[in-house]
């Protein structure tokens, strides 16, 4: 290596030169990207939303959402209408599935009133209620959908993760954990427990619904345990909208 | 290799056996522990390293009269973060599914110990196109211990293969689990990728014993 390289000023400018140019061309990408990625996580939270209450194309094992060239028609066709509940008050509006949950918790975090978007869907003449959530896994976030009937009954799922450990914890996004999920009831006795991941209920079929357990995934309890968590505190919050159901 | 002088070759073929960066550099272990649980990971893991190292590596050799040595570390790093970051973008815009799949890589990739090992020992003292070469090899052989460890860990933990359920279902009691067969699964814990990589470090060092250190 040449001796101008090691002096000092050398080694400043250098430095600063390719942080500019390191910084204008990210910069550049992220802007230039920006509106085809935010159109892409668009049509994802529709698919997912679908999803949910079981507008899907899944095969035999895996999980096929609806095509991208037919979200936007399925969506208006399936979801007939999408409300925001905030402090007991509930308000239509069909930008509801934009809300970002993570801003909400953010804004709870801080004292605000968290806007609780539900989106309600009709499908075969069942309606379904979907409820965004999210929570921690082991390594980064975790997201998922929930499709209920009126009594807080789980009628789907999709659970997504931003990087839990492959074939561990990723492995909350595969059919054989979603599936268990189906028909499995959140309330016990009228009162609001939730679904908890277990390793001890001796039910790997999922058989027992009315238990409020489904079978864990072995090598991901932290992942499944924060499923559990995220399914109990996000889904708490809507009891109050689904108790003034029963009433009407 | 008619396309390759014999230097030029055994840039590619030595990696992939008796300079393997895993089993005998023992680089990249932390990336083969953690996501060979499954084949499916394994295998986009080894295309994500090989397309990184090989462009890495050629940038680095691009720039390498030019780098102050005082502040290598720092330019490499920045290097392999603005390329991963770069090729994440991309493909969240124009391939949606596929960047969904390689999220959890792109960090392992970053601060993957073989693509910095390379760049600092062979990129920064060597030409483009040697270096080119170098950066493929080394993800070759790195790729190949990756699903040699990932096939062993999910057909034995999980009885699949690529999500196939090759073996049979453990909870109908199919295939060979109806001989009494069970999923180890110990296998999908890190310790036994340890394990695993232990026992491919040792059938190498049998069939080819110059590879074992002198007492």
């Amino acid at each position: 290596m040449s001796k101008r390289t090691e002096s000092n000023l050398y080694t400043v400018l250098f430095a600063t030169v390719m942080v500019i140019i390191v910084g204008a061309l990210l910069a550049f990408f992220a802007s230039a990207l920006k509106p085809t990625i935010n159109e892409n996580k668009r049509i994802e939270k529709q698919q997912n939303i679908l999803y949910a209450m079981g507008v899907n194309e899944n095969d035999e094992t895996s999980a096929i959402f609806v095509s991208k060239d037919k979200v936007g028609e399925e969506f208006s066709k399936y979801i007939t209408k999408q409300i925001v509940i905030q402090g007991g008050k509930v308000t239509e509006d069909n930008k509801a599935y934009l809300i970002d949950v993570k801003k909400e918790q953010t804004a709870e975090k801080e004292g605000k009133q968290r806007r609780l978007p539900l989106f309600i869907g009709e499908r075969d003449g069942k309606t379904f209620y979907i409820a965004p959530i999210r929570g921690k896994g082991l390594w980064d976030a975790i997201w998922g959908f929930v499709a209920m009937d009126a009594n807080m009954v789980v009628k789907g799922a999709y659970f997504d993760h931003a990087g839990e450990t492959a074939g561990l914890g990723s492995n909350i996004k595969q059919r054989f954990f979603m599936d268990d999920f189906i028909g499995e009831h959140l309330k016990k006795d009228g009162k609001f427990v939730g679904i908890a991941i277990s390793k001890s209920n001796n039910d790997p079929l999922n058989k027992d619904k009315t238990d409020n357990e489904v079978d864990a995934i072995a090598g991901a309890t932290i992942t499944g345990d924060g499923v559990a968590a995220m399914i109990k505190s996000e889904l708490r919050k809507y009891v109050s909208y689904f108790n003034t159901l029963k009433t009407n | 290799m008619g396309l390759l002088s014999k230097k030029d070759a055994k840039l590619i073929t030595d990696p992939f056996a008796d300079n393997n960066p895993i089993t005998i550099q023992v680089l990249g272990i932390c990336s083969a522990l953690a996501i060979t649980a499954e084949l499916k990971a394994s295998i986009v893991m080894a295309i994500s390293v090989l397309f990184v190292m090989g462009v890495g590596n050629v940038v680095i050799s691009l720039m390498r009269n030019i780098i102050p040595s005082k502040i290598r570390i720092i330019v490499q790093l920045i290097v392999v973060a603005t390329l991963v970051i770069i090729v994440d973008q991309v493909l969240k815009a124009f391939a949606y599914e596929l960047s969904k799949t390689l999220g959890a890589f792109i960090g392992l990739i970053i601060t993957n110990c073989i693509i910095m090992g390379r760049f600092e020992a062979f990129a920064l003292a060597n030409g483009t196109w040697r270096s080119f070469l170098d950066g493929i090899g080394n993800a070759i052989g790195y790729g190949v211990i990756l699903i040699i460890v990932g096939f062993f860990r999910e057909l034995l933990g999980s009885g699949t293969l690529l999500g196939f359920k090759v073996l049979g279902d453990p909870i109908e009691k199919t295939g060979v689990y109806a001989l009494g067969y069970e999923n180890n699964g110990f296998m999908l814990l890190a310790p036994m990728a340890l394990i695993v990589v232990g026992i491919i470090i040792w059938v190498q060092r049998t069939k080819n014993p110059a590879l074992v250190e002198e007492q």
